[in-house]
């Protein structure tokens, strides 16, 4: 068996070590991506208010 | 020294603050993560009585750490906010839940995981396994209890009460392993003076645990800010914010198009 054959063969446990991994990778960006996309959208709800408290000053 | 707590308790200061340093955290953060996996997946040799499997403990550690030190951390903010009625610490608290219910619930999974094949089973309802499945069932009812509630006030309140009350979970998790007998082995790396485990696992486990220390801090201040702009919507400094009052991009949302 070659070395990378071997890497992912994990001694017979890649069924349980490569899920393990995935799911942490998994749970992780979701945190970051989540978080972020969230920030986004409160942002955009500030100048959404901007924009109409400018409108209502201003018409 | 009441100056300073002002200054470092104020919403524009934070917001400004935690968007400053999130970008240098991430990117530390991204690079110990993938030293970590490097040494922990491809250096390390692999365990003379559990083979291969054993390098879930390289994921499973950090999140079960993790899991415990955020509940923690949304205890003590909790404290904080009951005692000095200290706005952000509510919003530290609330940022945390969801965090740390992500890490409680990946420390069960990756926990089952490893369960299967050294154990013989996904799960046993020992005293470790079952006191991490109440962690996170105290995350949703944080979580859940805050949703329930009309007034943002009383509802900050009645969660800080249920995440004080949470607190005592904490230590029955971390000795369950030692006041009844189970399947879990005990810990692996937090037995003071004698070292029990090679560096040729513990730094990538130690590099492991601070990579995701770091990933919390990061996507706390995160939500952090998300917190702050939805709490202070009103006041004239988030109106003032350049992210925000920005009238070049500003003017796509009204949908006027002035040349």
């Amino acid at each position: 068996m070659s070395e990378i054959q071997a890497f992912f063969h994990m001694g017979g446990y890649a069924w349980y070590v490569w899920p393990s991994f995935l799911i942490t990778l998994v749970v992780l960006v979701a945190n970051v991506w989540l978080s972020r996309i969230q920030f986004r959208s409160a942002l955009l709800d500030a100048k959404r208010r901007v924009v109409a408290q400018a409108k209502k000053n201003n018409p | 020294m009441f100056k300073w707590i002002h200054r470092f308790g104020s919403a524009p200061f934070v917001y400004r603050f935690a968007g400053a340093l999130a970008p240098w955290i991430g990117f530390v953060c991204l690079a110990i993560l993938l030293s970590g996996l490097y040494l922990g997946l491809i250096v390390a040799p692999e365990d003379y009585e559990q083979g291969e499997s054993y390098r879930i403990i390289y994921v499973h550690v950090p999140a079960a750490i993790l899991s415990m030190f955020v509940y923690v951390v949304m205890a003590v903010a909790s404290a904080v906010f009951l005692i000095w009625r200290l706005k952000l610490a509510d919003i530290v608290a609330q940022a945390s839940a969801p965090i740390g219910a992500s890490f409680t619930f990946l420390a069960l999974a990756t926990g089952s995981l490893w369960g299967k094949p050294m154990w013989g089973t996904w799960w046993i309802w020992d005293g470790r396994l079952t006191s991490e499945l109440l962690l996170l069932f105290l995350y949703f009812g944080y979580m859940a209890l805050r949703a329930a509630i009309e007034h943002p006030q009383s509802a900050a309140k009645a969660a800080a009460v249920l995440a004080l009350v949470g607190v005592v979970n904490i230590p029955v998790i971390h000795y369950s392993v030692e006041w009844w007998s189970t399947l879990h082995q005990p810990a692996t790396i937090t037995k003071m003076g004698e070292r029990n485990i090679h560096p040729s696992m513990g730094i990538p486990l130690g590099l492991m645990i601070v990579g995701f220390q770091l990933l919390y801090a990061y996507v706390l201040l995160i939500r952090m800010r998300t917190g702050i702009l939805k709490r202070e919507s009103r006041a004239s400094w988030v109106a003032q914010l350049p992210e925000v009052n920005n009238t070049m991009a500003n003017s796509k949302l009204s949908g006027t198009n002035r040349v």
